[in-house]
């Protein structure tokens, strides 16, 4: 096992009930490294990012974070992780966008002891980072979709991680913010050295800007650096999504799911 | 009003455990609503008085058990209702709230067993279901004392992370927060409270004390601890004068000091009304 392994994934099999929905996978991502996770609908890539967080238990195989077997684990303030459903959550909730924040901070700040005005200046910070700061008094529920997704990802920041895991952060974020978003992360990961793995369906927009591309339906199809990626031709690729795919890339951000 | 407090313990007793019960049951309230769990407290309410009228027949059968006051076997009833609803969630992980009618409807129909074996409660069922001023003893504030200092001690410990988990389960738990845990504690708390404040506003009623508070505090609060404060402001508001006028009238406790929390409601409700109509205007200047 090399030294600088953020996450190692060996033949990793999950079935909810009867089927199976991950199937021997095998992967690892390395310090520095940005990955792109693509795939059809339905073909296991949260399911997989649930499993990669301890959320979900491998019917099959080993998972390591930080070179740790996930279910020991202890240092969650190293991830930063934004769900798919993060905005699903009860828009009437009673918070602020600071008081939402602030939760990311909850591993870092240990048992018994209370947030203190540094936490809520780190809050501050990650809200700048996203361009939120403006907002951190107003109510969580009377954000935009896309206000609400970035400050998930503040929230997701705010702890200073050294992994972050993004399940298709862009969705509902209009075009213009798409590129932005994408600027950032290229920012957080050059600049700041975090590691990056985003799961997206927007095959063409990920792979001009992560450094790797996995790409699964149930079992992985391609695991590699992105320029080899664009050597797997789109015969494959229809093959993988079981129609046509006309692959976009190198349009700058303009909104294109391919679904 | 002021001299017939002074002169009679029972109402001290009644006053003292109000003002903490209208801190408390507000405060466990807030968690309860935002998670959308009230029909818990309801479940745990008749739950108890399972418990009490399990107490009461023992008291009948056995007289060496007189001294025994039966809201502590209501207590005992509420926490086991409250790790069995757990347990049921498990089993039915389709339909969770299917736990919650299968724990009512069950201590409602052992309960009026148990009432018909002991004979019926004659005068003290009604002050059970609607509350009382003259039947908490000295002992019984004393523990609604205790178990008030434990709640208030738990959740300014574990603050942050209740409050995490009632926004976001699946952040809690990338976060290691123990969600099981201290969700566990969170409704054996549920269940003392409700145990303790049923003596009070009485069984039927004891929801509304943890739901009206913060219902009105909704309309009005923006942020989290917002929400907490105007619950346990109006909570007291309506206990003190929901209690004050069951007095003066000679009505159950639990009738005036629910009557209170919803006049409560209603102005808050308005107030949001007329100030959002306020600003549209302001706005439009
Ligand atoms: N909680 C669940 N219980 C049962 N099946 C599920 C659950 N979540 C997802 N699935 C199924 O697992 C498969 C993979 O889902 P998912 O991992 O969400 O895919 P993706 O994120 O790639 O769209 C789908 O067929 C989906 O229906
Ligand atoms: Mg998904």
């Amino acid at each position: 096992m090399a030294e600088n392994n953020i996450l190692e994934l060996n033949n990793v099999s999950f079935k909810y009930e009867k089927e199976t929905v991950v199937k021997d996978v095998s992967m690892t991502i390395q310090e520095g490294q940005f990955f792109g996770l693509v795939g059809p609908n339905g073909s296991g890539k949260s399911t997989l990012i649930k499993l990669m967080l301890g959320l979900l238990k491998p019917t099959k195989g080993s998972i390591r974070l930080f070179g740790v077997p996930v279910r020991h684990f202890k240092h969650w303030e190293d991830i930063g992780f934004v769900s798919q459903k993060a905005n699903s959550f009860n828009s009437g909730f009673p918070a602020t966008v600071l008081e939402v924040v602030k939760t990311g901070l909850v591993s870092k700040t240990g048992l018994f002891r209370f947030y203190n005005k540094k936490d809520r200046e780190k809050a501050m910070k990650a809200l700048k980072t996203v361009e939120m700061e403006a907002y951190s008094d107003y109510n969580i529920g009377e954000l935009s979709g896309g206000q609400q997704q970035r400050v998930f990802i503040a929230r997701a920041l705010v702890s200073e991680p050294e992994f972050l895991i993004l399940d298709e952060p862009t969705v509902g974020v209009d075009a213009k913010h798409v590129a932005d978003f994408y600027k950032l992360l290229r920012r957080l990961n050059r600049e700041e050295g975090i590691t990056l793995l985003m799961v997206s369906h927007d095959i063409g927009t990920i792979t001009e800007h992560a450094s790797h591309v996995v790409c699964m339906n149930k079992t992985i199809h391609f695991h590699g650096a992105s320029h080899e990626y664009n050597a797997f031709s789109n015969d494959d690729l229809s093959q993988l999504y079981g129609h046509p795919v006309q692959q976009l890339t190198h349009n700058h951000g303009e909104a294109e799911y391919n679904d | 009003m002021i001299e017939s407090f002074l002169t009679y313990e029972f109402l001290q007793n009644a006053a003292l455990a109000g003002i903490m019960i209208g801190f408390v049951a507000p405060l466990l309230g807030v968690f309860i609503v935002v998670r959308r769990l009230s029909l818990i407290a309801d479940a745990l309410s008749h739950i108890t008085l399972t418990g009490i009228a399990a107490s009461l027949l023992l008291e009948k059968r056995i007289n060496a058990i007189n001294e025994w006051n039966p809201v502590y076997m209501g207590m005992a009833f509420s926490v086991a209702g409250a790790v069995l609803i757990e347990k049921l969630r498990k089993v039915y992980k389709h339909y969770e709230e299917l736990a919650i009618p299968i724990i009512l409807s069950g201590g409602i129909g052992l309960g009026v067993i148990l009432i018909s074996l002991a004979d019926g409660f004659n005068t003290d069922l009604f002050s059970y279901l609607f509350g009382s001023v003259t039947a908490v003893s000295r002992s019984n504030m004393l523990t609604v004392f205790i178990i008030t200092i434990l709640v208030a001690a738990i959740v300014l410990l574990f603050y942050k992370e209740l409050f995490v988990l009632s926004f976001d389960e699946e952040h809690a738990s990338v976060s290691g927060v123990n969600g099981k845990l201290i969700h566990l504690m969170f409704i054996v708390m549920v269940a003392l409270v409700i145990a303790s404040a049923m003596q009070i506003v009485g069984i039927l009623l004891v929801s509304a004390l943890m739901t009206l508070p913060v219902a009105a505090a909704l309309r009005i609060a923006k942020s989290f601890k917002q929400t907490i404060g105007l619950s346990i402001f109006f909570g007291e508001l309506s206990v003190i004068i929901g209690l004050i006028t069951s007095y003066q009238l000679s009505v159950p406790p639990g009738g005036t000091i629910v009557v209170t929390a919803i006049l409560i409601l209603i102005m808050a409700i308005t107030y949001r009304k007329v100030s959002t109509q306020f600003s549209l205007k302001g706005e439009a200047l």
